[in-house]
Parts: structure tokens; sequence; C-alpha cells
């Protein structure tokens, strides 16, 4: 029947319009500033680098092996290793970036630093109103802007950031318990050649 | 009806006579007939308007509720200051006027439109005993004047010197010349009922009611099918989606006022508004019962509230309709008018002279209807078994 398709129309935009009042579904509507979207738990921005602790250079997990520098895609990521050494999360004496910067208008939130780092040392954030007024260099964020503990990283990425700390602590346990073992072993050859030095150094009883 | 809602009916006459003793002493005779014009005329000039700037307004939100939005709702409350909004911007707005434009014509026109849309509403009875002008031949006035608002458009189109505006133009009065047809015979069944071209004289015609529904034109088969092909003919008159190609907002940006800016611009789109409220205005009049109330017990209430809601409710389905309608072609739209509401509203012709000359029972009912149904769905179904949709063929120059 011809205007079947109208009338029927009619009746889907009557529901529109009046399904609009009750439910949101109706009226996806997010009034931005005054309310925001409420992101997924994976949503990322641009990265940032984790520290644990209170002391953000201290802490840092970063060990500036330069592995997302040179996977960077667009190369936003620009690293200088430092000269002298400080302890990472289980004691060794590591190298630390000296220099870690980001250009913020060339990353393109691929997150493959974040793939390939090794340390758990670069994450994604979430923040997104980051316009600046500086045209030349208000997007090139460094080491100090960068580093966020790590309950920040909790607080954005709790499943992620759990799983992070596991694995750490399994790894610093792993590490912790090959110390000891190594060391126990050490004390235990030291002590028997001691014991064998000692018996070698009495005088052989005379026929 | 009692003294106190006839007080509240006859408010605006009664003021109106009031201020008209006011002045008689001082005024002579002429300029006394004058004063009593100007005192009809500024109600039609203030509250019509006034009813425009709600319209764009309510006709923005309730699209954007249509749309799964909000319309706009930062000016004033839930954003019903908008219209001032617009208003200010379009009166401060840089009034263009292209170089090689015909600057008197270009001048003319947005006045050209308005004038007559304005003087249509002389004619169309607002409430009991309030109609600017009782003309004899009020709907002839109407459609006479309507037809001044064709002109206009072509003056806009031809003198802003650009393809566009004149393509605009030309596909807009051919819209409006072929959909004055079934516009004017849809209202002569009507006119042939009541014997009389007064609006006054076929509201009175409407005046009575038998049972259950008042005796409206509309609830009859001719009638009903009158007031749709009435109503779908005033769209396409005022250039109202789903006919509002001459001005297609998206293709060909505002076709024929595509010059205008400003305050220029600002009377076109207050022409529109207004033509779509006046020949809603009349269909409520002719069909509808003008300021009569549905049911005999609810007569209390003023008449011109029942004409305004009446014409909010049109207004109400007109902006629906340009919610959910897609936008008709050119040739989709010629089409309609000549090949499927011509031939129906001759045949409502034919429908309203068998109602007429039948005796009243439910024979006539059954006739009537029988031959407004059948008539829509035969057409319906060999307009549509005729298109020739297929793989469209090029042929080169070879």
């Amino acid at each position: 029947m011809v205007g079947e398709g109208i009338i029927k129309g009619m009746a889907e935009t009557a529901r529109n319009f009046l399904g609009s009042y009750v439910s949101d579904e109706r009226l996806t509507t997010v009034q931005y500033p005054e309310e925001r979207d409420v992101l997924p738990e994976a949503t990322r921005q641009f990265p940032f680098l984790v520290y644990d602790g209170n002391d953000p250079m201290a802490g840092l997990r970063c060990v500036a092996c330069q592995i997302c520098e040179k996977e960077c895609p667009p190369k936003c990521i620009c690293i200088e290793k430092s000269k002298d050494k400080k302890p990472d999360y289980v004691g060794k004496p590591q190298i630390y970036p000296a220099k870690f910067d980001i250009d913020l208008s060339v990353c393109m939130s691929c997150q493959i630093c974040v793939e390939v780092c090794p340390f758990e040392a670069i994450k994604m954030d979430t923040e997104y109103e980051l316009s600046t007024t500086d045209r030349f260099g208000g997007l090139l964020v460094d080491k100090h802007q960068l580093a966020k503990p790590n309950s920040h990283f909790h607080q954005i990425h709790p499943t992620d950031a759990n799983e992070v700390d596991e694995r750490l602590a399994a790894e610093k346990a792993k590490f912790e318990a090959k110390t000891k073992a190594d060391a126990e072993a050490k004390a235990k050859a030291a002590a028997e050649a001691r014991a064998k030095a000692a018996s070698s150094q009495t005088p052989p009883v005379s026929a | 009806m009692s003294g106190l809602s006839e007080t509240f009916d006859q408010i605006f006459v009664t003021l109106k006579h009031w201020l008209l003793g006011l002045l008689a002493p001082v005024l002579p005779e002429s300029l006394l007939s004058l004063a009593s014009v100007i005192l009809s005329l500024i109600p039609i000039m203030a509250i019509f308007p006034g009813l425009f700037a709600i319209t764009t307004v309510l006709e923005r939100k309730g699209l954007g509720r249509i749309q799964n939005r909000y319309g706009p709702n930062r000016v004033g409350p839930f954003g019903f200051l908008q219209f001032a909004a617009d208003g200010v911007k379009a009166l401060i707005k840089e009034d263009l006027v292209p170089r090689a434009a015909d600057k008197v014509i270009h001048f003319l026109a947005p006045v050209v439109l308005v004038i007559p849309v304005f003087l249509a509403y002389t004619v169309l009875p607002v409430g009991r005993n309030m109609v600017a002008v009782d003309m004899d031949a009020g709907v002839l006035f109407f459609f006479a004047v309507g037809a001044g608002t064709e002109l206009a458009v072509f003056m806009a189109g031809w003198s802003s010197r650009n393809k566009y505006s004149l393509l605009g133009a030309m596909r807009a009065i051919a819209q409006m010349v072929s959909y004055e047809i079934p516009l004017i015979l849809s209202t002569v069944t009507v006119i042939m009922m009541v014997g009389s071209l007064s609006t006054v004289k076929i509201i009175e015609a409407q005046s009575t009611y038998h049972g259950l529904l008042p005796d409206w034109f509309v609830f009859t088969p001719w009638g009903l099918a009158g007031f749709i092909l009435f109503m779908i003919s005033a769209l396409a008159e005022s250039n109202r989606s789903p006919f509002d190609l001459p001005e297609g907002e998206s293709e060909i940006i505002a076709g024929y006022f595509i010059e205008y800016s400003g305050f220029k611009f600002a009377l076109f789109f207050l022409a529109e508004y207004l033509g779509m409220f006046v020949i809603s205005g009349l269909g409520i009049t002719l069909f509808l019962g003008g300021w009569h109330a549905p049911l005999e017990s609810l007569e209390v209430i003023p008449s011109y509230i029942w004409f305004f809601t009446k014409l909010i409710a049109i207004i109400f389905v007109l902006i629906w309709i340009r919610g959910t309608v897609p936008r008709l072609r050119m040739d989709q739209l010629m089409n309609f008018a000549w090949k499927f509401m011509l031939p129906l509203v001759l045949l409502n012709l034919i429908t309203a002279a068998i109602w007429h000359f039948m005796a009243p029972g439910a024979a006539r009912w059954v006739v009537s209807f029988s031959i407004v149904i059948g008539s829509y769905l035969l057409l319906g179904r060999a307009l549509f078994n005729n298109q020739h949709l297929s793989k469209r063929t090029y042929r080169y120059a070879e």
C-alpha cells in the first residue's frame, strides 16, 4: 500500500521522540564538558612512566634499554642513558634514563612501546584533555612530567596493574630465592674448603 | 453558553470595541474605520510572529529529540530563548548584495513574499466573531493572495544572478504551481457542500454536534480524503519537508534565497513559517471546524484557545513529518502531484457529490468510503507497478 512506509516511519520517530524522555538508549548525548562519558578500562591515550615508591626518580622502573625508542613507529620517544647506575626493584644496579622525552603531538597511541618494554616501565595513560596554547613545545613532555606512581597505574588500569605487580613480586621472590640459594651454596662451599684446609694442615701421624 | 465563558470568549472583541469607543470622540469618521482595521490587525501582527518564534525553537527541539539528541538547550530555560539569539544574529549580520544582482528586485523580493502571507491572515477566523475582514469570497481571496508568494520566489531567484539560485527558484515555482491544483480542488468540495466561499459561513456549517463526533467535515469520507490531500499540498506550497527541495538545505544550500543574508533571510524564514501557519489555519477552518470545540460540553473553553490548540497540533504533526520523511526528488515530487494527487482529488469531488445526493444513512458511508479507499489503493498499486526501476544504462556518443 502506498504510504505504508511513511506510517511505519512516523511510528518509529514517535517512539524515538517519546523514548528520548524516558530512556538513555534513545538520548545518547553526553553534554561535554559538564558530563563526561565513562570510558572502558582498556582506554589508552598517551604513555607515562611508572615509578614504585615515593621518589619519582629513584623508583623509576625504566632502565634506558631504548627498545621502545627503536620500536616506536613515528619515533616520538627520545632517550639518553645516564652515566651512573641506581638499584632497581630487585636491588641490582641499573642505568636509568637521563632524558626521556615523548612528543605527544607525534605519538599515535599504538601502544607498541608498552608491548615491547621488558621492565613494565612504560604504560598507557587515559588523560585526554591535554590541549595547550604553546604551539611549538607545549606537547613535548619530559621524564618528570611522564613519571607517575604505581598507585596511579592501579587506579586507571586495575587488572593490568595487579597482574604486573604479581609478576614483578614473583620475579623478585625468585631472584631473592636464587641469591639466597647462591649465598647458602657459597657459604657451604667456603665452610667445606675451610674444613678441608684445616684438616690438611694437621701434621700426619708418623709411623 | 454561560456568561463567564462568553466573557472570556469575546474578551478581545470587547476590548477592541472599548478602544474604538475611546477613540470615537477624538477621530473623524474615516479615520475611525482605519483605526478599527488597525486594531484588528495588531493582534495578527503580534501573535503570529510570536508563534513563529516559538515554533522555530519547538521545531529544533522536536527534531532533536526525534534524532536522539537534545535540541538547543543553552539559551534560556531549556533553550526556549533561542529565537531571541537567532533574531539578534539575523539583525546584526552584514547585508550582502551581490554586485551583479538586480538591486531593486533583490531588495523587494522578501517584501513581496511577506506581504501576501500577512494579507492571507485577514480572512482567517481565529475565534467567534474574530475575523479581521469577513469577506464573501474569503477562500478565493486567500488563494489569490497566496499566488503572490510564487512571484516573490521567482524574483528572488532571478535577481540574484546565481545559477543555483535560479535553479532553486525554477524548481520552487514548478512545485508550487503543480501543487496549487490539488490544494484548490480539495477545498472545492467543502465550498460545494457549504455553498459559500466565506470562511465564517464554512465554520458555521460545522457548528452542530450529532452523537459522538462533531459535524466537522474531516469526519466524513470526502472530508477526510480532502483534508489529507489539502495538508499534503499545503506542505508542498510552503516548501516544507518532504517537499523542501527548492531550499534543500543540504543540496543547493538555500536554493532561491542563497544570496540573502541577515534581515532579508530572516524575512524569508518568517514568510515560510507564517505561510505554513496560515495554510494550516485554513485547513482547520475548512475541515476541522475552525474554532469549535470537539465536544459540546467543552464549548466553555474560549474559541480562540481551540483554534490555537488545533493549530499547534497540526504544527507538531508537520514537525513530526519533517523528522521522518526523506526529501522527495524533483521528478518524484512532480509525479506525485500530477499522477497521484490530481486523480484522487478529482475523484474526491465525485465522492462528495455522491455523499450529498444520497440519503443520510449507512449506505452513503459505505459507498463514499469504498470510492476513497478503493481509488487510493488501486491508483497506488498501478503507479507503483508501472515504475520501471532497472539498472541505469548509458549511451555514449560514439
